[in-house]
C-alpha cells in the first residue's frame, strides 16, 4: 500500500515540478502566472500524462494481443503506419479538418497493426525475442516507405515532427485531442478481463467464450487511436508501451482489472519525467521528450532483456 | 451426447480427418486413443468449437457447436488443451478465477468464489494458489490449468492429454475426480479425454474411440474395443494383456 | 557445378560494371569515365565487402538471418558522424584530413565490433536471439543519442550529418578508395585462407570441436575480418542495413554448397552486382537519384520477412 503512496507523492511532484519550470519564469514574468499555466504549463502537463498513459495502455494490449511482453506499438509498425496516413491524406487533400486527418491515421495504423498481427501469427512462439525483431525490421519497412514518400514530395519537415515526439509546441488549443485518450483508457478499463484473457492465448479465450478476433479488433482499435492521437498531436515516443508496462508486471502481475490504472498513471508519469528532463538537460533550450525516452527506454529494455530469463517466457 | 456427423478437416492441403461419423454418450468417460497423428487432438478441438471442420457438423446436445454464442458454448464445454504456456504473469487463483468468467463476465458472485475455492482444494492447489503460474512446476502447472477448466462447471469437459505431466497419484486422482462426476444421473457431466496411457483408457474409460489415419477405427464399450488384436492393429505392434484385480492392463510385446 | 555458377556470376558483374561505365558515354570521355570509374570502384568495394562480411558472420553465428548491419553499425556510424560534427562544427570535419578521419572511423567501428560480438560470444548460441535484439536496442539508443545531440546543431551543420545518415554512393573521396581497396584486399585474403576452417565451423560448434577444429580461434579471426569488412564498407559510403543480407541469401540460394570458397566470393560478388546494377538501373535508366539506399532497406526488410515467415515452415 505504502508504495502507491509513494507512487501518487512521485507523479504530484512531477506535476508540480512541470507546472513551475519553463523559459518563462512563473513568478517575475509580466504575463502573470494563472495565465502562463492555463495557457502553456498546463496543456503541457496534461499533454504529457495523456501521451505517456495512453501509449502504456496500448502496450499492454498488445502485449497480451500476442502474448509476447517484448513488444509494444512502436514495435509493429503502429506509428510509422499512422504517420503513412497522415502523409497521404496531407497530399490527397491538404485542407482537410484535423479530425479527418486523425481518423485516417487511425484508421492506416489500424490496418498496419492489424498486419503486423497476421506476421505475428507465423512467427514461431518458441523464441519471445523473435517477435520484437520481426516488429522492428517490419515497422522499418513501413518507416522506407514514409521516408521515400516524404522525401519525393518534400514534406520531410513533417515527418520530422511526427517522428519526434515533443511537448514544447503544446499550449492551449493544440491539445485537446489529447483528451480522447481520457475516453478510450476509460473503454478499455471496462475490457480489462476480456484483455488479460487474450493474454492466455487464442484457445483459451475461445474456450472461455470470448469471441476471440473481435476482442483483438477492439483492442486494435483503441491502441490505433491511441498511437495516431499521440502521433498527430506530439509526435511518435518509443518504448513507453514497452518499459512502463513490464515494470508494472514485475511488480504486480497481470491481472489488469488491478493494474490497467496503475500502468496508465506510471505511463503518464514516466512521459512527464522524461519531458521535464528535456527541458532542463540544456536550460533554456528543449530537447524533445522522445529523444530522452529512447535513451533511457532503450537502456530499461536492455535491462528487461537480460533479466528477463528467470521469469519464464519474460 | 455429441453426434460427429460425417466431420472432415483439412488444413492447407493436407486432409486431417476424413469422414468422421461418431458418437460421444453424455455419460461416462470417452476415450481419444490411436498412434500419433491420427487426428486425436484435431478430433478434440473441432468438438469443442475451436476449429471449423472443412465438411460435416458437430451436434452437442441437440445443437450444433459451430452455431452456438461463444458464451453459451463457454457454458457447456470446458477444454483443456495441450498448450499450457502462459506469458501473463498470473497467480494460480487468478488463473482458475477465469475459469468462471463465461458465468459472471467480470462481476463474481459468492458462488464464483465458493466453486473456485472448491477447485483449488480438489486439486490440490490451495498452498499454491498466491504463487505465480509461471513459477510452477509442469505438473503444478497441468493441475492449475485442470483446476481452471473444472471451475468452468460444464456440463461437458474435453481434456487434451490431461495425464502427461501429472505424477502417478494426482493422475489416479483426476481420473477417479472424472469418473465420479461422470455417473450417469441428473448430474452426470460428459467426459471426452485423449489419452495415451492406454492402461488409463484400460482402467478408466466407459467407451472408447480409436482414431487411425484420421478415420475411426473403432468404437464402443472399452471391454470391446480394448482388445489385443484390435489394439494390435491400431498400433502396428503387437498387444498382450493381463488380468489383474482392478481390470485388464494392456502391454506392448 | 558451383564453380561454373561463379564464372558465370563473376561473368554477369563484369558486363554490368562494363554498362556502368560505357552507357551513353558523351562529351569528355575521359573525365566521364574517370568519374564513373570511381563511382563503380566504390560500388564494387562495398558490395563485396558487405557480402563477405554477412557470410563470415552468418556461419560462426550459425544463423542465416543475422547481418551485421542488423546488429546496429549504422546507428553507431551516423552517432559518430553527429558526434564529430558537433564537437568541431561542419566547417572544422570539413577542414579535417580525409585520411586521418577515416581510419580513425575504421578503427573505433573494429573496437565497437569487437565489443559487440564478443558479448555475443560468450553468451553463446542459444541466445543469439537475444544478443541480436540487444545490438538492434542498442542501435535504437545511439539514434536517440545522435538525434540528441543533433538538436543541438544548427541546420547548415545539420546538412553535413544528414548526408551521412542516408548511404550515398555518388560522393566518394578517391583517396579513400585506394586505403579501402587495400584494407578489403587484405581482409578477402585473409577470409579465403580460413574458408576450409569455416566449412567445419559451419557445422556447430560442438561437432567443429569434435572433429578437432579450435572453434573458438576460428569465431575470433572470422569477427575480426567481418569487423574491417564492416567497418571500411560504412566509412565509405555509409549504412547499408540489409544489403549483406540480399548477398548473402542470394549467394547461398545460388550456390547450394556448405564451401566457404565459393560462397564467400558468390557472396561478394553478388552484393557488387546488386549495387552496381541496381545503381545503373536508378541513375543512368530511370534518372533518379538516392533512392537505391531506401530500395534496399525495402527489399532487405521484405526478403528477411519472408526468410522468417519460411523458417517457420520448415519447422
Amino acid at each position: 500500500m505504502t508504495r502507491w503512496i509513494w507512487g501518487g507523492a512521485a507523479l504530484i511532484a512531477l506535476v508540480a515540478i512541470s507546472l513551475s519550470i519553463g523559459a518563462a519564469s512563473l513568478w517575475t514574468s509580466d504575463l502573470g502566472s494563472g495565465w502562463l499555466i492555463a495557457v502553456s504549463r498546463f496543456p503541457r502537463t496534461a499533454a504529457a500524462i495523456l501521451a505517456g498513459g495512453g501509449l502504456a495502455l496500448a502496450g499492454v494490449v498488445v502485449q497480451q494481443a500476442v502474448q509476447n511482453r517484448f513488444v509494444e506499438p512502436g514495435l509493429s509498425g503502429t506509428p510509422e503506419a499512422a504517420m503513412l496516413g497522415l502523409l497521404v491524406i496531407t497530399l490527397w487533400a491538404p485542407g482537410a479538418a484535423l479530425w479527418i486527418k486523425m481518423a485516417v491515421a487511425a484508421l492506416a495504423a489500424m490496418a498496419g497493426t492489424a498486419l503486423f498481427l497476421k506476421l505475428a501469427a507465423h512467427v514461431p512462439r518458441s523464441d519471445p525475442m523473435l517477435l520484437p525483431l520481426v516488429g522492428l525490421i517490419y515497422a522499418g519497412i513501413l518507416g522506407a516507405v514514409v521516408v521515400w514518400i516524404a522525401w519525393s514530395v518534400d514534406l520531410m519537415q513533417y515527418l520530422g515532427v511526427w517522428q519526434m515526439g515533443e511537448f514544447s509546441g503544446v499550449v492551449q488549443g493544440r491539445y485537446e485531442l489529447l483528451w480522447g485518450i481520457a475516453v478510450l483508457a476509460a473503454l478499455l478499463y471496462t475490457l480489462a478481463d476480456r484483455i488479460t484473457i487474450l493474454g492466455l492465448g487464442a484457445d483459451a479465450a475461445r474456450s472461455l467464450g470470448l469471441d476471440y478476433g473481435q476482442t483483438v479488433a477492439l483492442g486494435l482499435a483503441v491502441v490505433a487511436a491511441i498511437t495516431a492521437l499521440v502521433v498527430v498531436t506530439v509526435g511518435a515516443l518509443p518504448f513507453v508501451g514497452l518499459v512502463v508496462p513490464n515494470i508494472i508486471s514485475r511488480l504486480c502481475g497481470d491481472n489488469l482489472r488491478r493494474n490497467l490504472p496503475v500502468v496508465a498513471v506510471c505511463g503518464g508519469g514516466a512521459v512527464l519525467a522524461a519531458d521535464i528532463v528535456g527541458r532542463l538537460v540544456r536550460f533554456p533550450y528543449e530537447v524533445p521528450a522522445a529523444t530522452i525516452f529512447a535513451i533511457a527506454g532503450a537502456a530499461v529494455f536492455l535491462w528487461l532483456l537480460h533479466a528477463a530469463p528467470k521469469a519464464g517466457n519474460g | 451426447m455429441i453426434e460427429i456427423d460425417d466431420v472432415s478437416l483439412r488444413v492447407r492441403d493436407t486432409g486431417i480427418l476424413h469422414g468422421i461419423a461418431a458418437q460421444v454418450p453424455r455419460d461416462g468417460i470417452t476415450a481419444l486413443i490411436g498412434p500419433n497423428g491420427a487426428g486425436k487432438s484435431s478430433l478434440l478441438h473441432l468438438c469443442a468449437g475451436l476449429t471449423t471442420p472443412s465438411a460435416g457438423r458437430i451436434v452437442l446436445d441437440g445443437e450444433d457447436v459451430h452455431r452456438m454464442a461463444h458464451r453459451d458454448r463457454a457454458r457447456r464445454i470446458a477444454v483443456l488443451t495441450q498448450a499450457q504456456a502462459l506469458t501473463s504473469r498470473l497467480t494460480v487463483k487468478d488463473l482458475v478465477s477465469f475459469g468462471r468468467w463465461p458465468h459472471h463476465q467480470g462481476r463474481p458472485r459468492d458462488e464464483d468464489r465458493q466453486i473456485v475455492e472448491e477447485a483449488l482444494r480438489l486439486f490440490d492447489l490451495l498452498g499454491l494458489a498466491p504463487r505465480q503460474v509461471e513459477t510452477l512446476s509442469g505438473g503444478q502447472k497441468a493441475r492449475a490449468f485442470t483446476a481452471m477448466a473444472w471451475a468452468q462447471s460444464t456440463p461437458w469437459l474435453f481434456l487434451d492429454e490431461p495425464l502427461a505431466a501429472l505424477d502417478p497419484r494426482f493422475a489416479r486422482d483426476l481420473m477417479a475426480q472424472l469418473h465420479v462426476m461422470s455417473r450417469p444421473g441428473p448430474e452426470a457431466r460428459g467426459v471426452l479425454i485423449v489419452v495415451h496411457d492406454l492402461n488409463a483408457a484400460a482402467l478408466w474409460a466407459d467407451h472408447v474411440l480409436a482414431l487411425k489415419d484420421g478415420g475411426v477405427f473403432a468404437a464402443g464399450p472399452a471391454a470391446e474395443v480394448m482388445t489385443p488384436p484390435r489394439l494390435s492393429t491400431l498400433f502396428d505392434t503387437g498387444f498382450g494383456v493381463v488380468e489383474t484385480k482392478r481390470g485388464r492392463l494392456v502391454y506392448p510385446e | 557445378m558451383a564453380e561454373r555458377r561463379l564464372i558465370l556470376l563473376a561473368l554477369v558483374l563484369v558486363g554490368a560494371s562494363a554498362a556502368f561505365l560505357l552507357w551513353n558515354l558523351r562529351g569528355p570521355t575521359g573525365f566521364i569515365l574517370g568519374l564513373r570509374a570511381t563511382k563503380l570502384a566504390a560500388l564494387l568495394l562495398v558490395g563485396c565487402a558487405v557480402g563477405m562480411a554477412t557470410v563470415l558472420f552468418q556461419t560462426v553465428a550459425q544463423n542465416r538471418l543475422l547481418t551485421p548491419g542488423i546488429v546496429g553499425f549504422d546507428a553507431l556510424f551516423v552517432t559518430l558522424q553527429t558526434a564529430l560534427v558537433l564537437g568541431l562544427g561542419g566547417l572544422g570535419v570539413a577542414q579535417l584530413p580525409p585520411l586521418a578521419t577515416f581510419l580513425a572511423e575504421v578503427a573505433l567501428l573494429v573496437v565497437a565490433a569487437q565489443v559487440l560480438f564478443g558479448l555475443l560470444l560468450r553468451r553463446g548460441a542459444g541466445d543469439l536471439i537475444r544478443m541480436i535484439l540487444t545490438g538492434v536496442i542498442l542501435g535504437v539508443m545511439l539514434r536517440g543519442l545522435a538525434g540528441l545531440m543533433q538538436r543541438l546543431l544548427d541546420p547548415s551543420e545539420f546538412a553535413v550529418v544528414q548526408q551521412a545518415m542516408f548511404a550515398s554512393f555518388g560522393a566518394v573521396d578517391r583517396g579513400l578508395l585506394a586505403i579501402a581497396a587495400a584494407l578489403l584486399g587484405v581482409a578477402a585474403l585473409a577470409a579465403l585462407r580460413l574458408a576450409p576452417r569455416l566449412d567445419v565451423a559451419g557445422l556447430g560448434r560442438v561437432r567443429a570441436r569434435t572433429l578437432g577444429l579450435d572453434h573458438d580461434r576460428v569465431v575470433n579471426q572470422s569477427l575480426m575480418l567481418v569487423s574491417v569488412l564492416v567497418a571500411v564498407s560504412t566509412a565509405l559510403v555509409g549504412p547499408v542495413t540489409f544489403l549483406g543480407l540480399i548477398a548473402a541469401s542470394l549467394g547461398h540460394a545460388m550456390m547450394q554448397t556448405y564451401r566457404h570458397a565459393v560462397l564467400l566470393p558468390a557472396a561478394g560478388m553478388t552484393g557488387a552486382l546488386f549495387l552496381v546494377a541496381g545503381q545503373f538501373l536508378f541513375e543512368r535508366v530511370l534518372g533518379m537519384q538516392s533512392t537505391l539506399a531506401v530500395l534496399i532497406e525495402f527489399l532487405g526488410g521484405l526478403l528477411f520477412l519472408a526468410l522468417i515467415l519460411k523458417r517457420k515452415g520448415r519447422t
